[in-house]
C-alpha cells in the first residue's frame, strides 16, 4: 500500500481535500472520505457497474479506478447527474417506469446510460440493448430498464 | 453525507411519526362541534403501551396531524408490499391512501409478522393489518360518536373525518379524538408469531364492494430515492466508533486455520485479527484497511477431505447417495398397477443445479454490541429472527437486541444477509465497538446458501384410448433448508458453525402441488444428505420460489411430453387434465393472448436456417396463487443461444391490492427466473465452490433480456388475495424448456440451458 497523500478532488462541481491512499479505488473515497453512498460495492472487479461514475463525461467502475488517477479530473456521481428538482432524463425516465426494486445496481445503469445518450440519444431498441451490456441487475428489471432508457432517450433526442 | 446513527435517532423518528411535523397538535380544534366535549374526557393514553401483538397500537398510530402510520413486521425489497399494506390499511380506516406510511421490519417499531417468507406479506401480513386497522376504525368511530352524542351506526368515515350522515358539519376527525395518544386498546391474538401471526378486535373489515382504495395502482414510494442516489442501504449506515471487518473463509471447504500470522498485517496501522475457534477476521479503522489486511493476512490451512463430488458426478451423487428422509404425500389410486396395465409408459428424468442467490452486492451488517438495546442494522428479510439470532449467538436475554431493517443489496429469500449479522455480533462482542462487516463478492457468490440441486424422475402410464392413467413424480434432492431461512438459531450461520455450533438440516424438499386430475398418481420426495457438515459454501437454503423452479423444470417438460406421447397439444393436455377451473381458465387466456397454435410435439424448424422459433407453456400454483405462462424463443443454432423473446403472462391470485405494483412484480420475477433457467449454475471441484464473481456465476444481461412481457391479470375480488411475490417465477423453466423443444425437437433434460449445452445437444440430436 502506498503512503497517504493529500489530494483535492472534483466531484459534482465541488471540491474535497482528503488524505487517502492513492492506490485505493475511487469508490472508498467518494463512499467513506466524501460521503457520497450512491456509488455502491457491488463486485469490486468491474464485473457489475453499481459503481459507476462518470470521469470526465466518461462511465468508469470506480472500484477498479484508483484515486490518485482522477486527480483534477471531473467525477460526476448519481446525486450530481440530477436532483428531482433538476432531473436527468434518465432519472425521469426510471422513476415513472418504477424500474428499480432492490436498488442497489440502478446507479450503473443510469449513469451507464446517461454517457451513452449524452452522446447520441437516437439509438436503435437493439443498439439501447446491447449498449447497457456488462452491467447486471439480479432482480430482473431488464424489461423496465429499456423501457425507461427507450423514454429517455426519446426525450434527449427531441 | 456521510450520516451516524445512534440509537436513539430511531427513537425520535418515532416519536416525530406520532406528533406529525411541527406543532400541529391542535390546528384542527377550531372546526369541530366537539371540541368542547372532546375535554371532558381523554382518549387513549399518553404513553404507549409495550410493543404487543394484543396492543393496537403495536400496528396502527394516528398522529396528531392525521397522518397515519402502520408498524409492519415484514419487509419489501421493491416488490411494492409497502404501498399495498398502507392501501389496505387506507381502506379499513377510510382515510386518503397519501396519509398512510408503512414503516417495516424495525423490532423496535413491529411485533415479529415474519419478516418476507413464503410470498405472504399480502396473504398473512395484510390479512391481519386488515383486521387490525378496521378495528382502530371501530374504536375510533365509537368515540367519535360518544363525543358527538349520537350512535356510532348514523357516522360516516370520509378521509379520517367521522360525521354525521345527512349532517356533515357535525363531525370530528381521528386527530381530534386521537390528539397525539395512543389508542391503548387490546386485540384479541391468536399467540403465534412469524407469518402465522394474527390479531383482531370486535371489527368486521368492509366487504370489497365498499373498496375505494384497495384494487387502485398507486406507485411505489421508494422508487425515486433509489433513482436520484439518496436512499441509504444498509452498506450506507455509518456509527460512531464504528470499525471495518472483514472475515476470512477457509480456502478450501472443511479447512480449518492450523496458524494464523498476526505479523502479515502489521504494515496496515491498527488492523488487527480476531480468531475465535473457527471463526477468523480481520478488523480496521478503515474500510480499505481492513480490505487490505484481509488481502494480506497469510493462513495456514489444515485443508479437510476433498467434500465435495465432481461437478460432473454431481448427479450421480445425487442418485446413488442415501436418503435420509422421504415422503409421499400425494397418493391417490394405484400408480403401480396402472403402470403396468399401460399401453404405453412415459419415463424421464431431469437435473437441476445449485444456485446463487448473488445478490447484487456482497451482505452488509453493522452491529452495536455495547449500547442499550444492543443495535443491529440488517438487510436480512427477517430482522425479527435475525435480531433473536444475535442475541443467541451472545448469550443475551429475549429482547436485548433492536434490529432495524435497512435495504440490502437484494435479498431473494435466505442470502448471505444473515451470516454478515451474526459475523458483526460476534465481533462487535469481542472489540467492544460497534463493527461493520461486508462481504467482498465471493461471499455473496461462493459463500451464501444455495438452492438445493435435484434429479426429477417421472413415470406416466397411458392406456390405449390415449388416457393419462398414471402419473409419479418422484424428487431426489439435497435439503432445501441445511440452513434454515430465519436466522434465529447459531447453528444456521456461518459464526455459529465457526464457533462449533452443529449443523441439523430440515430434512425436507417438497411434492409439486397437485393440480393434475389424473386417475393414479403419487408425488414425492427423498432427500440426502449434505456434502458437509459445517460451514459449507454448498450449505443449501431457500432461493426465491424454493424449490419451485427445478420442480417446474421437470414437471412441466414431463406433462409435454405425456401430450404429446398421448398425441395431445400440450394446451390441449393441460385443459384436460387440470383440476380447477380457475386453472384452465388461465392456461386458456395465456393460449389465446400468445396466439397459441394447436400442435403435438415440436414444430421444429419454423424461424429460418440459423434462428429456430418456438413456442411453450408452463403452468404453476404456488401459495394460492395460479400463473400459466407461455414463453416465446428464439434460438441461434450456431452460438446456441436461447433469446426468450416475449413471456405472456396469466396470473391469478384473487383480489388484487395494487394491479399496478402486481405486473411489475410480475416483470421481476420473470426476469428473474429467465436468468436462472438459461444461465445460473454453481460451479465447484472437490475441494470448493469455483463460482466466486459473474465471470464464473453468469446471469441474464440487458441483450438476453425479453422484449416484451405481457401480462393479463384476473382480478377475483371476492377471492382473499393469495401471494404473488414468487409465484410467477415458478413456471418460467418449464415454459422455456419447452418453447426450446418446439423450436428444435430437441429436449434438454438438464438445466440451466447454456449456450454450450444447446450446442452440445443439437448436435447429438438429443437432450
Amino acid at each position: 500500500m502506498a503512503k497517504p497523500q493529500r489530494m483535492r478532488l472534483n466531484v459534482n462541481g465541488g471540491h474535497h481535500t482528503i488524505t487517502v491512499d492513492p492506490d485505493m479505488p475511487l469508490l472508498y473515497a467518494l463512499r467513506n472520505d466524501i460521503g457520497l453512498n450512491n456509488p455502491h460495492f457491488g463486485c469490486g472487479l468491474a464485473q457489475c457497474g453499481a459503481c459507476t461514475v462518470h470521469v470526465n463525461g466518461k462511465a468508469t467502475r470506480s472500484c477498479v479506478t484508483t484515486v490518485g488517477s482522477v486527480r483534477g479530473k471531473k467525477i460526476v456521481t448519481l446525486t450530481g447527474l440530477g436532483t428531482p428538482e433538476k432531473p436527468h432524463p434518465l432519472q425521469t425516465a426510471f422513476v415513472e417506469e418504477q424500474v428499480p426494486q432492490c436498488g442497489y445496481c440502478v446507479n450503473g445503469w443510469i449513469m451507464t446510460a446517461a454517457e451513452m445518450l449524452n452522446k447520441n440519444p437516437r439509438l436503435s431498441d437493439r443498439q439501447i440493448r446491447a449498449g447497457l451490456k456488462g452491467l447486471k441487475c439480479r432482480c430482473g428489471t431488464h424489461y423496465a430498464i429499456h423501457k425507461a432508457v427507450k423514454r429517455a432517450a426519446k426525450a434527449m433526442a427531441s | 453525507m456521510n450520516k451516524m446513527i445512534s440509537p436513539k435517532d430511531f427513537e425520535i423518528s418515532r416519536r416525530g411519526l406520532l406528533q406529525g411535523a411541527g406543532a400541529l397538535v391542535v390546528s384542527a380544534a377550531g372546526s369541530t362541534v366537539a371540541s368542547g366535549k372532546a375535554k371532558a374526557k381523554a382518549f387513549g393514553a399518553k404513553v404507549k403501551p409495550p410493543l404487543h401483538p394484543t396492543e393496537l397500537d403495536s400496528f396502527i398510530a394516528v398522529g396528531a396531524d392525521g397522518r397515519v402510520t402502520a408498524f409492519f413486521g415484514k419487509m419489501d425489497m421493491g416488490q411494492g408490499v409497502d404501498v399495498a399494506i398502507s392501501q389496505i390499511v387506507a381502506e379499513e380506516l377510510d382515510v386518503a391512501y397519501e396519509k398512510v406510511t408503512t414503516v417495516m421490519s424495525d423490532t423496535g417499531t413491529s411485533v415479529n409478522q415474519g419478516g418476507a417468507s413464503g410470498s405472504f406479506a399480502i396473504k398473512r401480513g395484510g390479512h391481519a393489518m386488515r383486521f387490525i386497522a378496521a378495528e382502530a376504525r371501530r374504536v375510533l368511530v365509537e368515540e367519535a360518536a360518544r363525543r358527538l352524542g349520537v350512535k356510532a351506526s348514523s357516522l360516516a368515515v370520509d378521509d379520517g373525518v367521522v360525521s354525521v350522515k345527512g349532517n356533515p358539519r357535525k363531525k370530528i376527525t381521528y386527530a381530534e379524538i386521537l390528539r397525539g395518544n395512543y389508542f391503548d386498546h387490546k386485540l384479541k391474538w391468536n399467540k403465534k408469531l412469524g407469518n402465522r401471526l394474527f390479531s383482531s378486535g370486535k371489527a368486521k373489515p368492509k366487504s370489497y364492494k365498499e373498496y375505494k382504495v384497495v384494487g387502485k395502482p398507486f406507485p411505489r414510494v421508494d422508487v425515486a430515492g433509489k433513482v436520484f442516489g439518496t436512499t441509504d442501504f444498509v452498506t450506507d449506515v455509518k456509527v460512531p466508533g464504528m470499525v471495518h471487518a472483514r472475515v476470512i473463509h477457509p480456502d478450501k471447504a472443511g479447512a480449518r486455520a492450523k496458524s494464523v500470522d498476526a505479523s502479515s498485517i502489521k504494515h496496515i496501522k491498527g488492523a488487527r485479527v480476531v480468531h475465535k475457534k473457527d471463526f477468523l477476521a480481520v478488523v480496521a479503522d478503515t474500510e480499505w484497511d481492513a480490505i487490505q489486511a484481509a488481502d494480506s493476512l497469510k493462513v495456514d490451512w489444515t485443508p479437510g477431505k476433498k467434500p465435495f463430488s465432481k461437478q460432473e458426478d454431481l448427479y450421480d451423487h445425487i442418485r446413488k447417495a442415501p436418503v435420509v428422509k422421504a415422503e409421499t404425500k400425494v397418493k391417490k389410486g394405484d400408480v403401480d398397477a396402472a403402470l403396468k396395465g399401460a399401453a404405453k409408459v412415459v419415463e424421464a428424468e431431469y437435473e437441476f443445479p445449485f444456485q446463487s442467490h448473488a445478490s447484487m452486492g456482497p451482505a452488509c451488517a453493522v452491529v452495536d454490541a455495547t449500547s442499550d438495546p444492543v443495535m443491529l442494522w440488517t438487510g436480512s428479510q427477517k430482522s425479527h429472527y435475525t435480531a433473536e439470532g444475535v442475541e443467541r449467538i451472545l448469550k443475551l436475554k429475549p429482547g436485548s437486541v433492536r434490529g432495524v431493517w435497512v435495504p440490502g443489496p437484494g435479498s431473494y429469500g435466505r442470502n448471505d444477509a444473515g451470516d454478515a449479522a451474526m459475523q458483526a455480533a460476534v465481533l462487535s462482542k469481542e472489540l467492544g465497538k460497534p463493527v461493520r462487516v461486508q462481504g467482498m463478492r465471493h461471499e455473496g457468490t461462493a459463500w451464501d446458501p444455495k438452492n438445493p440441486a435435484s434429479v426429477h424422475m417421472c413415470r406416466a402410464g397411458i392406456d390405449a384410448q390415449g388416457n393419462v392413467i398414471a402419473y409419479e413424480f418422484m424428487s431426489k434432492a439435497f435439503d432445501r433448508q441445511d440452513v434454515r431461512s430465519n436466522e434465529s438459531k447459531p447453528r444456521d450461520n456461518l459464526a455459529g458453525q465457526a464457533l462449533g455450533v452443529k449443523l441439523k438440516p430440515r430434512k425436507f424438499f417438497r411434492e409439486p402441488e397437485d393440480i393434475y386430475d389424473i386417475p393414479s398418481r403419487r408425488l414425492g420426495w427423498k432427500v440426502i444428505p449434505p456434502f458437509l457438515d459445517r460451514y459449507s459454501p454448498l450449505r443449501t437454503s431457500h432461493l426465491r420460489d424454493p424449490i419451485g423452479p427445478q420442480i417446474h423444470f421437470a414437471a412441466d417438460q414431463f406433462h409435454d411430453e405425456v401430450a404429446e406421447a398421448a398425441g395431445m397439444d400440450p394446451v390441449e393436455y393441460r385443459l384436460k387434465y387440470l383440476k380447477n377451473p380457475r386453472d384452465r381458465h388461465l392456461v386458456k387466456l395465456a393460449a389465446e393472448k400468445s396466439g397459441w397454435q394447436k400442435r403435438v410435439g415440436s414444430n421444429k424448424g419454423q424461424g429460418g436456417k440459423t434462428t429456430l422459433t418456438g413456442r411453450g407453456i408452463g403452468y404453476a400454483l404456488r401459495s394460492g396463487c395460479r400463473i400459466a405462462i407461455v414463453a416465446d424463443v428464439e434460438v441461434d443454432t450456431r452460438s446456441g443461444k436461447i433469446w426468450a423473446r416475449k413471456f405472456t403472462v396469466a396470473h391469478d391470485l384473487g383480489l388484487i391490492i395494487n394491479p399496478d405494483g402486481l405486473v411489475r412484480c410480475i416483470h421481476g420475477n420473470v426476469g428473474m427466473a429467465l436468468s436462472r433457467i438459461l444461465y445460473e449454475e454453481v460451479n465447484f471441484d472437490e475441494e470448493m465452490v469455483t463460482s466466486v464473481d459473474w465471470a464464473t456465476y453468469p446471469i441474464v444481461e440487458s441483450p438476453d433480456a425479453p422484449e416484451e412481457i405481457d401480462v393479463i391479470l384476473v382480478n377475483r375480488p371476492e377471492k382473499a388475495p393469495q401471494g404473488a411475490g414468487e409465484g410467477s417465477t415458478r413456471p418460467v423453466s418449464g415454459a422455456v424448456a419447452n418453447a426450446f423443444y418446439d423450436a428444435t425437437g430437441v429436449r434438454l433434460r438438464r438445466a440451466p440451458l447454456t449456450p454450450e449445452r444447446v450446442k452440445a445437444a443439437l448436435a447429438a440430436g438429443r437432450g
